[in-house]
């Protein structure tokens, strides 16, 4: 037992799931990726030392976060087999099986609207653009089951510094990924795809708000939505869009992938609250993965005291 | 062909397949392989089953008369409580695992949420169903009164469809697969009634009003 605590060691020293899982696949793309490099002839440096270069990389140099929680972290194989990406297949194991087809690297998200700097930026670019933290945050489901995650990445108004809102933008729209090819379980989902998710610019300008690169040490499985994705612990997990493509400042509040599908049940605020119900089932409790009984569902998802300012003077019954 | 259905080891192969399910169930739960919330899956997966067991039982007489094998007759009842079986450790997920035995919940989730109390209506409609399915009852009851009451199947059947497409968030497609599935095999019976096709074995089963067998 002597070596059982050993701080050197991290999740991320341990062979990515991914990688011995598909092993015949990382070799034959291995296999290709290289000999693609040394056609192009000196470019392998350059790309094999790039945080990005696949999922599973591990990222060095991250700081603590005051806003993480103490609880019990969910195992990295959990989160990584267990998702709601519908553009992936409807069933929670579905995303780990088909996303293999998603290629995150190389990204780029383009920032576009009532921005005085819109521009591409690419996923290097948002690796460096801050320091990257560890973020563990309770992570709930509008279909009452809930999560603890240590997310990678920090403060979303950081990259929104970068380009610089107007006085015009009042929301943020985010863009999903999407390729009919490389998703073609997503045409069964029942909803319209590409995912948009959206937020009114203070709850984005929130420091709990997070563009998320990274999970347990490392970049984003491709079923957790790599390789770059929004992460908003005090609402239901669907508003949290993931493999991002466009981010868009606008006037006007998007419309949204949910509450277009359903309005009644998914509402564009969202907001993780026990007293609300979904009309199909209650929000009251919730079940924490890994554990038998059902916890209380708490207001905000335990996020009060940081976002509850947000909302003051609004009826949150009637702005689900 | 015909001997095949009447060999004793026909039920009892049918039963140990249609134990598979259960027993995929249970290897699954040794390894591991039940996902992060084991809860969830078992509810779907003998939800899932129980769905397919009445599909299954109600599609016995279309085939049996399309095919022309009415010894299929003798595979019946165990289909149909093998749909209640299903339909029991679906029920008993939702009470013990998900509810924990707590009563004045669950009548809440019945009274409160659409898809719960269709889903249990679909459940107690089977119930009479299990009781009187032995040879006692049937003729206790008389072959036309309980054919009446065994005719609350396509009630449970459809009821068990819609608890189905209400629970689902958007991917309605398989919902709607199993409520084609249920509609082509009421239609057939709508159809076999009113446009019965002459000198064919329903025509001859017609003809005999003692035609319940067990």
């Amino acid at each position: 037992m002597l070596f059982r605590r050993n701080p050197e060691l991290t999740h991320a020293d341990v062979t990515p799931k991914h990688l011995y899982v598909n092993r015949r696949k990382f070799l034959k793309d291995a296999g290709f990726t290289g000999a693609a490099l040394l056609a192009a002839g000196g470019g392998l440096w350059e790309l094999a030392a790039s945080p990005g270069a696949q999922a599973g990389t591990k990222l060095n140099g991250l700081s603590k976060s005051p806003f993480s929680t103490t609880e019990k972290q969910n195992t990295y194989d959990d989160v990584s087999h267990y998702n709601n990406y519908y553009e992936f297949g409807v069933d929670k194991t579905d995303p780990a099986r088909n996303s293999h087809t998603l290629k995150p690297y190389p990204w780029s998200v383009s920032i576009e609207g009532e921005v005085k700097k819109p521009r591409q930026i690419t996923i290097d670019e948002i690796l460096k653009l801050a320091p990257l933290e560890e973020r563990i945050y309770r992570h709930r489901c509008v279909e009452a089951w809930s999560i603890v995650v240590p997310w990678i990445g920090y403060s979303f108004s950081a990259l929104a510094k970068l380009v610089e809102p107007t006085p015009q933008a009042k929301y943020v729209a985010f863009e999903s990924f999407y390729d009919r090819k490389q998703m073609p379980e997503a045409r069964y989902a029942g909803i319209d795809f590409p995912y948009v998710e959206g937020l009114r610019l203070d709850e984005a300008m929130n420091p709990l708000t997070l563009l998320c690169v990274g999970m347990y040490g490392e970049t984003l499985p491709n079923q957790d939505g790599a390789p770059v994705r929004m992460v908003i612990p005090w609402k239901y997990g669907f508003k949290s869009g993931k493999s991002l493509v466009k981010i868009r400042f606008q006037k006007e509040q998007p419309p949204t992938t949910w509450n277009r599908m359903a309005a009644n049940e998914y509402g564009f605020y969202a907001n993780v609250n026990p007293t609300v119900d979904h009309p199909r089932w209650s929000q009251a409790k919730e079940r924490r993965l890994g554990e038998f009984f059902k916890r209380n569902t708490l207001m905000f998802n335990g996020y009060t005291d940081q976002v509850a300012s947000l909302y003051t003077g609004m009826d949150l019954k009637k702005f689900y | 062909m015909r001997d095949i259905f009447l060999s004793k080891w026909t039920k009892a192969v049918v039963f140990v397949v249609c134990l598979w399910p259960l027993g995929s169930l249970g290897w699954d739960a040794l390894h591991n392989h039940l996902t992060a919330n084991p809860i969830e899956y078992i509810t779907h997966t003998t939800g899932d089953w129980t769905l397919r067991f009445l599909l299954i039982t109600l599609a016995i007489t279309p085939l049996r008369k399309i095919l022309t094998l009415p010894d299929l007759i003798r595979l019946r009842r165990m289909l149909g409580l093998f749909a209640f079986f299903y339909g029991c450790l679906h029920f008993t997920t939702y009470i013990w695992l998900d509810k924990f035995f707590d009563l004045a919940e669950m009548w809440k989730d019945i009274y409160k949420r659409p898809y719960i109390t269709i889903g249990f209506l679909a459940f107690t409609l089977l119930i009479p169903l299990a009781i009187t399915s032995t040879a006692g009852w049937i003729r206790r009851m008389g072959g036309r009164r309980w054919q009446m009451l065994h005719r609350a199947i396509y009630v449970s059947a459809i009821a068990g469809v819609i608890h189905y497409y209400w629970l689902v968030k958007s991917a309605v497609i398989r919902p709607l697969a199993y409520g084609a599935i249920v509609g082509v095999l009421l239609l057939w019976r709508l159809a076999d009634r009113f446009w019965p096709r002459s000198g064919t074995l329903q025509a001859s089963l017609k003809s005999q009003p003692q035609k319940i067998q067990t």
